[in-house]
């Protein structure tokens, strides 16, 4: 008789516990895309009156057959929105004094891409991209589009510090340098992506 | 060459396993430690819709889920989407009252930076998440993660 516990049905206890683990776990995902909501409305307000120029504003409306109608344009899928966003935010068709003094910031891989349109946006801070969806809109479409939105910007952002949009993103707000690398990208070029209320048309 | 076979003269042939239950029990320590024990149903359809632009949130304590989607026991719930917070499903003006609730649970300080994820199902139309996120706003719970999964990109 040895004096020792026989230790060799360990591993298989630990691997039985082992798989029931693997089984039941669900490894949390916190990813998704971020949308700051506008603040509630006060009724006893009147909303605010802006004028904005049309040029200045990139319609996108989804209707409840999941088509879509790009300034006027009709379009099938939303594959490629994010290449039209991009030319209509970095437009820059009328800069004032200050957008000329971002767009001279800019690196020259960006300022090429500046096509000075009359009827596109006048520069990136009065640029707006409107998402109108109606109630019938399916949300994955929906998504698909701001998801191209996000992406334009997330691309301009990080072409201007010199990453790619994946590293930009990734950045968070923990320490002092990725911090402003962070606001470098965002500085002058906010993200306006407003998301209109759906209509009622032909929805539930 | 003299290297391996000096090696070979002195191993014995078999490998020495008895670390294998240490290595065993890292690997379940590791996933001991990184399970959440789901602590509610959902109720509801969870087909995540895809996307590229994801980011990841930092503070999970902020972060408070909802779910939409059909429900899964279409016979009790029917077949319209609904709206899943906590155990329970609720209906859109009841949202208010759950995002005070979740609320309350954060310490003080953090309590306007409140986040919601919203785990919305494929099929889902905007209608009812546009509701919800009226009721979000008067709740003003800003602050709202659209839940997605990373697509493979295709080039």
């Amino acid at each position: 008789m040895s004096n020792e516990i026989n230790a060799g049905s360990m591993a298989d206890i630990a691997f039985l516990l082992l798989i029931f683990f693997l089984v039941t776990t669900t490894i949390a995902s916190d990813k998704g895309i971020l949308n700051f909501l506008p603040p509630k409305q006060d009724p006893n307000v009147p909303q605010p009156d802006i004028k904005k120029n049309e040029r200045n504003i990139f319609n996108v409306l989804i209707n409840a057959n999941n088509d879509l109608l790009v300034e006027g344009e009709y379009r099938r899928k939303a594959e490629g929105l994010d290449k039209d966003f991009k030319d209509f935010i970095m437009n820059f068709g009328a800069p004032d004094e200050e957008a000329v003094a971002l767009f001279n910031s800019l690196p020259a891989s960006l300022q090429a891409q500046a096509q000075r349109k009359p009827d596109s946006s006048d520069h990136p801070g009065e640029a707006v991209i409107s998402i109108k969806t109606n109630r019938g809109t399916s949300y994955a479409v929906f998504l698909e589009v701001f998801d191209n939105a996000k992406r334009a910007y997330f691309s301009v952002y990080a072409e201007r510090v010199g990453l790619t949009p994946d590293e930009y993103r990734a950045l968070t707000d923990d320490d002092e340098a990725s911090k402003a690398l962070q606001n470098k990208g965002k500085e002058g070029i906010p993200m306006a992506i407003s998301i209109a209320e759906p209509d009622k048309m032909g929805g539930n | 060459m003299s290297k391996f076979r000096k090696k070979k003269l002195g191993g014995s042939d078999q490998i020495n396993t008895s670390a294998l239950p240490d290595i065993i029990f890292m690997l379940l320590f590791f996933f001991m430690v990184t399970t959440v024990l789901r602590e509610q149903d959902v109720l509801v359809d969870q087909r995540i819709p895809q996307s590229t632009q994801l980011q990841k949130l930092q503070n999970k304590t902020l972060i408070s889920y909802i779910f939409i989607g059909k429900p899964k026991n279409t016979s009790l719930y029917g077949s319209e989407p609904r709206v899943q917070a906590n155990d329970v499903l609720i209906s859109s003006p009841e949202i208010v009252q759950w995002v005070n609730q979740e609320r309350d649970k954060l310490p003080e300080a953090d309590r306007q930076s409140i986040t919601i994820s919203m785990k919305v199902d494929k099929e889902v139309k905007m209608g009812p998440i546009s509701d919800v996120q009226t009721e979000l706003r008067n709740a003003d719970a800003r602050k709202v993660l659209y839940a997605s999964t990373k697509k493979t990109e295709e080039n």
